[in-house]
Formats: structure tokens, sequence, C-alpha cells
């Protein structure tokens, strides 16, 4: 690809033909506002808030759709800019339901976040009801339209990251909204939950109904870590507050997912604080498990390895390693089972 | 992954995830992709729509199907008839890659007189398929620039599953498929970590990266690595043997970790059986599970929220896990309590936390050596990674070149499973995941939503069958098999081919192992969880199948 040279904001800058001048931007650190363009859904040149002004070209130019070109000279600060900008935001603020003190997504809305770079308190324009109604038929996500801002980064996630081709911008001019399958609620639609377009919804009107009313994008910590179903090893956040998982989300660019995650991955993390979770060791006595400390449960074990080995020999101690656990463990298993015990009889389910 | 170890030379993915949508076809055989790895049939679809051929070869209609460009739906257990008749064709053909055989492969002649046997008038009978549908098959593979084929347990779960690898593994090799990027064979795992319990050594014949119990110079390695002496030198037993062992009174202590077996080892009279008649078992888990109920000792472990270390995933790529929360109570990390065990038996192993273990790990392991902590935080390695500037492995024997030397045709025999419909018991069982639980439900049915989607397990069963047999969608059915019988709701569906029916084990109330067979691979192990013969009786009353 041809290299080529332009100016924005005064910084003479490298780029390759071809390339958006968001992109060229967000290389070199320029700020540009987006709602609709995700790294991942690309270009949609819907909300256009990335509004820029070209040198020689009329009016205002969309830097996610616009390719930069040799010589331009390209400035993303402008009074009319911001105003335009402004305007939109204002405009969208206003288009529905937009209330962050009561909405789910408050601490973790793009349309918050670009309201509030560009000093906007509260719309100028009266807020309209769209009068749809929340849709919580899905038993992991909530659906509230009048939230939407119609950028179709879910809907391009649906039908062009997962393909699994669920949703669709359904009717007509001002009626016009996002559907599941012919507009059936999401809990009755060919849905498979997973939660793709959650992960990419700019605002409120996607979030999860685990998650509602935990405040999860307040005070949490991200954990980056590995999903610990199937064996492709999609890369994990997990959020933690107070000793607590609140949500999982995929972790964007990363390989082997780059973000997407299936049902068990994104919603089946609550198994971990779940209140029947093995919290003592036990051990049988007259026919009972009954808890016992640490150094009880271990002396009794080693002690009756120990003696087995000493009676029977140690190939009458096997042992089932674990595909779960890690690596460390599983070495670990091993070791004990050869070296320690002194037989070869370690396997694991390596076949179901 | 014995088939890929004898035919290729590791038993792993050959190929990479991030590969999948450059596969100008895509063959699919034996895996449920969108239920069982929703993930990597992400990058299949996407393929699709750019143009890939997407080849689906399933005894059900999976929803993968969808997307595919043809479905064979073939007979449950008949994959070496097919394959070897399709490399027939394609040989007579003359699609096979000729040079690729010549250069890098030996006992092609072999190969082509074992499935010179198998015209796809003969396939055909065994596959209940058309010959022209082999045919067809043998062309859309035969002139494809390259394809991956990707196979899951479909292919392994049978008491021919190592032949199966093997003849998927032949058909690869006759296309000159392996060695090269967006193609190769690749199985898919099932689980997080099953990839790096194997390259552990958590198998009764190797040790780590798979060196060989069996060989004097690796156990002296180990030997001194350790610190301990005379590591034993006969090879281990395999599960099926393991449980075998407690009922003739050889093996008195069986310890544990994070396996449900009552519900994940098929034949489960079998195995708790066995679990009674044992003297001491111990049970490492998170869960009091159904297992764990016959246990004598129970050893509370954290999940995996809770430590930190490393899995493995189906792609040969080591990444890091990392501990997020607390574990309850008095819950540990698995290697603590081994640890803890070791030093109680007069070995102290010294370690402070996962990293130092890993460290010794990739000391004693030359595939991972050049795999540290530090260079995996993000994206994590692929093995084969040899040293700190290695950049690790995305496809293996590129430009094919085989740890063997020359990559070797095993061709294969087809014959039928172990058990087959009959008068008494006329219906074909084959088992498997479904998208809405995990395994044996200790965790998804533990996780608010799951059971809204799928709150009971169902017996799919063919709309023909139903309507001969009066059954309605919903009706509750005894499903019986030569070794037990569950009770379950009965899902009319089309998924299935009249004669077939299809269960999962996530659910202890009807799991499907009670049903299956006991009957194992000769080489792997792997049990024939894919094929068992039951009966349907409804109200008392028996049904009857069509025999098919």
């Amino acid at each position: 690809m041809n290299k080529i040279t332009l100016n924005i904001d005064g910084r003479e800058l490298q780029a390759k033909s071809g390339q958006s001048l968001l992109s060229v931007a967000r290389e070199n650190g320029i700020y540009i506002p987006t709602l609709c363009y995700h790294p991942r859904t690309k270009k949609a040149g819907k909300c256009r808030i990335c509004v820029v002004a070209v040198e020689g070209l009329p009016g205002l130019q969309v830097s996610c759709s616009l390719a930069a070109a040799d010589g331009m000279i390209v400035h993303t600060y402008t009074k009319k800019i911001i105003e335009t900008r402004k305007m939109i935001v204002e405009l969208y603020l206003a288009s529905g339901k937009h209330d962050c003190p009561t909405c789910e997504a408050d601490g973790e809305c793009e349309l918050q976040d670009v309201a509030k770079v560009l000093g906007i308190e509260k719309s100028g324009f009266p807020m309209s009801d769209k009068g749809y109604v929340t849709d919580s038929s899905s038993p992991m996500i909530i659906r509230d339209m009048n939230k939407c801002i119609h950028c179709y980064r879910c809907i391009v996630g649906c039908n062009d990251l997962v393909v699994n081709e669920v949703i669709e911008m359904g009717y007509r001019g001002s009626r016009m909204t996002v559907v599941c399958d012919l507009d059936s609620p999401m809990g009755d639609s060919s849905c498979v939950i997973c939660g793709e377009c959650v992960q990419l919804c700019p605002t409120g009107a996607l979030t999860e109904k685990k998650a509602a009313g935990k405040e999860s994008n307040r005070d949490t910590v991200k954990v980056r870590t590995t999903c610990p179903y199937c064996g492709v090893g999609c890369q994990i956040f997990l959020h933690v507050r107070d000793n607590e998982i609140l949500k999982v989300t995929g972790v964007e660019a990363a390989k082997p997912n780059y973000g997407s995650l299936c049902i068990k991955g994104r919603f089946g993390y609550d198994f971990v604080n779940s209140h029947d979770r093995l919290k003592s060791p036990l051990v049988r006595k007259d026919g009972k498990l009954v808890e016992v400390s640490w150094d009880e449960a271990l002396d009794y074990t080693a002690k009756k390895l120990s003696q087995i080995k000493n009676d029977h020999g140690p190939d009458s101690i096997v042992g089932i390693g674990c595909a779960r656990t890690t690596n460390e463990d599983n070495y670990l298993m091993m070791k004990l089972m050869r070296g320690v015990i002194g037989t070869n009889n370690v396997d694991h389910c390596a076949r179901t | 992954m014995a088939g890929l170890a004898a035919t290729l030379g590791a038993g792993a993915m050959t190929n990479s995830i991030s590969e999948i949508e450059g596969c100008p076809v895509i063959f699919v055989i034996g895996s449920n992709t969108t239920e069982a790895h929703p993930v990597i049939s992400y990058s299949m679809k996407r393929a699709v729509k750019k143009g890939a051929l997407l080849i689906v070869v399933d005894p059900r209609k999976i929803e993968l199907t969808r997307w595919a460009t043809r479905h064979f739906q073939h007979n449950v257990g008949s994959d070496i008839a097919l394959l070897n008749a399709v490399m027939r064709e394609i040989i007579k053909n003359g699609h096979h890659d000729t040079e690729f055989i010549e250069n890098c492969t030996e006992g092609f002649e072999e190969l082509k007189r074992t499935v010179e046997e198998y015209t796809p008038e003969k396939a055909a009978e065994i596959c209940g398929l058309r010959p022209d549908e082999i045919r067809e098959l043998a062309l859309m593979l035969g002139t494809a620039e390259k394809a991956g084929l990707f196979y899951t347990l479909g292919i392994t779960e049978h008491i021919t599953g190592t032949d199966n690898v093997k003849t998927c593994a032949n058909l690869q090799m006759l296309l000159g498929n392996v060695g090269v990027e967006s193609a190769g064979v690749n199985p898919l795992r099932g689980q997080n970590n099953v990839q790096g319990a194997c390259d552990m050594g958590v198998l009764p014949d190797v040790y780590t990266g798979y060196q060989k119990a069996s060989d004097p110079a690796v156990r002296k390695k180990f030997e001194e690595a350790w610190g301990m002496e005379g590591l034993p030198d006969t090879d281990g037993t395999k599960i099926p043997a393991m449980f075998d062992g407690i009922l003739n009174g050889d093996v008195k202590a069986l310890y544990l970790i994070g396996e449900n077996v009552v519900m994940s080892e098929p034949n489960q009279t079998h195995t708790i059986e066995a679990l009674k008649e044992l003297g001491f078992l111990i049970v490492q888990d998170i869960f009091m599970n159904e297992t764990a109920e016959y246990a004598d000792v129970v050893l509370p472990a954290a999940c995996f929220a809770e430590k930190d270390g490393t899995f493995t995933n189906t792609e040969r790529r080591v990444q890091r896990i990392r501990k997020a929360v607390e574990p309850p109570g008095e819950a540990r990390d698995d290697w603590w309590i081994i640890k803890e065990l070791s030093a109680r038996m007069g070995r102290s192993m010294e370690y402070g936390s996962p990293v130092d273990i890993w460290d010794e790990i990739r000391g004693l392991t030359p595939s991972m050596k050049g795999i540290t902590y530090e260079r995996i935080k993000d994206d994590g390695l692929q093995w084969p990674c040899c040293g700190d500037e290695d950049p690790g492995t995305a496809y293996l024997y590129c430009g094919g070149k085989f740890p063997m030397g020359r990559a070797k045709f095993c061709p294969a025999q087809w014959k039928p499973p172990a058990e087959v419909p009959d008068d008494e018991y006329p219906f074909i069982l084959t088992t498997g995941r479904r998208l809405w639980h995990y395994h044996t439900g200790t965790q998804t049915r533990r996780s608010a939503g799951f059971e809204e989607k799928f709150p009971e397990e169902l017996i799919e069963i063919n709309n023909e069958d139903a309507d001969r047999l009066d059954i309605n969608n919903g009706d509750y059915v005894m499903a019986v098999s030569r070794r037990g019988k569950v009770k379950v709701k009965v899902w009319v569906t089309d998924r299935v081919l009249p004669g077939v029916c299809f269960m999962s084990f996530h659910f202890h109330e009807a799991c499907s192992n009670v049903l299956t067979n006991d009957v194992f691979d000769p080489v792997a192990g792997t049990a024939e969880y894919k094929a068992c013969a039951i009966k349907i009786v409804k109200d008392g009353q028996e049904a009857r199948g069509d025999g098919r």
C-alpha cells in the first residue's frame, strides 16, 4: 500500500493510502468521538459525530468513511465541528429515554461519555418517549429500544461477527427499530444469547439482566483471565467488586476470540459464588462425611495412601487428573503419582 | 490423540483458530461446533460469508448445517467407510497431491490397496448415503485448493476412535492439506485444559511434552530434576482399566481431581458399582457432586477465578488465568493440596506459587522451554516454542517437515459400533453436548438463566418414528439399554434420522451415561459414547423402531 502524507490539526502525519481519516487520527492520538464506529464492526457512517473539516471539500466530512489522501489538510477541532457534534449529541439525548441516573449503562455508556466531553449537561430539546416496552423475555439480556440510537453495531455484530443472524433493523421511518427474527421478543427468538450485541452496544439499550441493579460499572476491577468452559480459550475480563463477579466481557483485540463469547463464557459465571461450594475438607466417619480441619484431612489421607502403598504396592493406587484445572496443578498431580506414590497409573478424561 | 501421533507426530490441532477464516473449504466431521465450540463456529460462519465452502458430515442435522454448502447425514459410526470411499474416488480422479505424498509421506501404496475395496456403492450402503453423494464429496474435497478438517468427539468416541482419527489424517495427507496455513487436521478440544492436562503428562505412558515414561533417559532426567529415584518403568492404566481394576481387587485407592465420573463415564451402574467397592476414594472438587457422595475424603478446591496459573487451549496456546476473587471458606488451590499431601507422605515439594511450578515444567519440556509467564501475559504462546526468541508455532509441520521424518499413512478398515440396533433394542443412541449446558451440569445448572432456556434433558426422536409410535413432543418415555434405563422427555425433531436418538449427559435426572456402552477403543481407551442400542418404552409398552 502506498504511503501518503497529510496534515491533521497542524501535524504532518504519515498514513497508508485508503486508510480512513478516523483511523489515522486515532493512530496518532488525536481524539475524534464516535458512536457507531467500533474497531470490530468498522465504519457504519450513521452517527455522524466523527465529522471533521477538510480543506477544499464542502461542509463537514464523516471521518470514519472518508479515505485519507496525500496532501489533505484536516481540522478536527473547530467551533463549527464542536457545535455540530453538540447538536447531534443533544438530538440523540432527546431521541429516547436517555435518563442516565436510572440507566444500567450509567458509567459505561459511550453516548454519556461523548456528552461529558462536549460539556452537555442536558439536551436542549425535550426528551421524547418512543413508547417501547422493555423486552425482558431473554434470561440474560434486557432490551430497551427507547435507548437505541440506531448505530447498527449490534446488527453487524450478530450478522457479520458471530453470524448468528438473529437481529435486523425492522420497520420504516420513525418506527424503525432493531428486531429479533420477525419482531419476536428476544427470549422467544432464535437468539443463542452469545451477548455480542450487549458488548457492542454504546448505550443502555442492551444490558445484562444478571448485573441489573448491581451497579456493575462502578468501582469494579477488571481481571483478565481465560474462560473455564470449552477448549477455545477465550480471553475474558471478570468484572469484580467485593469478592463477587458482577459480569464477564470478552477481551477486544485479543486472540483467539477478539471479544466474542458464547452464552457459557459470558453468562455462566455465578457458579463461582454458589452457596453450596465445598468450603471445608470432609472425612467419612461412621458412614457420614463430616467437616474436619485441613491438617486432619491431609494427615489422614497421606497416612491411608502410605499404608495402601505399603500393603498393596504403588500400582494399587490410581489417580485421575483434571482437564478443567491448570497445567501447574496437573503437573503436580503427575509428579505426586509418579514420584511420590511410584506408579504410572495416572490419567484424566482426555476423552470426554 | 493416539491417531494423530501415529500419522503426523503430535497429538494436537495442527493449525490455529485464526486460520479458519482463510480456509477455502471447511470440512467438519463429528463436531457439533455451534453448540460445543460456539466461538470457533463464528469463524467458520464468517468464512462461509466470505465464500468458503462448508461441508458438514454428521448423523444429525446440527445447527451448523444452516450455513453448510452441503450436509451429508451419514449413519452413526460409518466414518471410516465414508472417508475410505472418498479417498478411493480422489485417487481415481487423480486429485491426490502426488508431490506431497512422494516427498513427505510413507505408506501410500498400502492406503491405496485398503481404500480400493470401498467403492462408493459399498460405502453408500454402510453410510446410508447415495453413491453419487460420496462422489460429490470426493470431488468437492479433491478440487479444493486446500481444506481444513475439523473434528470433535463424533470421531473419537467410538471403539474405532483411533482408526477414525487416522483416517481423517490419511485424507488430509492424501490431499497435501498438512503443513500449510488454513488447512490441517484439527481436533477441537472439549474442555478448557484438556490439551494442557495431556501436555503435562497426566497420561499413563508419558511425562510432560509427550516424553515417554518407558524411555530410561526420560526417567533419568525427571529423577535428577525431582531428586527422586526409581520412577516406575511400566506403563500405567487408563481410566477404564482403573474401574475394572477396582472391581477385580487390584486397585485399592483412587485420587480424583475435578472429575464427576458417575455422570461422565459410560455405563453409570458399572461406575457406581466400582466406587462402592473401592477401599479409599479421595475427591478434590468445587462442589459436592454425584461422585463425591461415594468419597472417603472430600477436599475443597479453588475454582478458575480464584487462582493463578495457565491453561492450554485447543490450538496449543498456553494462556494465563488470574486470581480475581477469594475461594470460599477453606477451599484451596489444587497445587497447594497436592504439595501438602506430598509433604505428609515424606516428600517435600518447594513451590511458593504457580510460576515456580511452571518454570520447573518448562525446564523439563523442550517444546515449552520458551514459554514464560512474562511472555504469555497477553495473547499466550503456542507450543512448540523452544527458546526465548521463538515466537511459537501457529501451524505444525510447515513445509512438510514431520517429527518422524515422514508422515505415515495408517489405513484402517471400517467396522460397525460394538452395539448395533436389533429387534429388541431397535434405536441407535448417540450422545453429546448442548449449547445451554456444560458437561455434568455442575456449573451451568448453578448459573442463573440457563435452565430457563433448557430446563431438563430431552431425547431427540425423529418425526417418523414418533408418528409411528404415537409419541408426542413433550411426552415422557423410558429410554432403555442393556445397561440401564432413564425416564426422559421427548423432543420430536428431524435433527435425527429415523432410527436414531440423541441425548446429553448434562442432567443427573436423565443422564445418557446410564445407557451408554462401556466398550473402548483398544488404543486410546476412549469409550463408545456415540453409539449404543436402546429401545423406547412408552406407558409400559415397548415402542418399536424400524431397525434401520
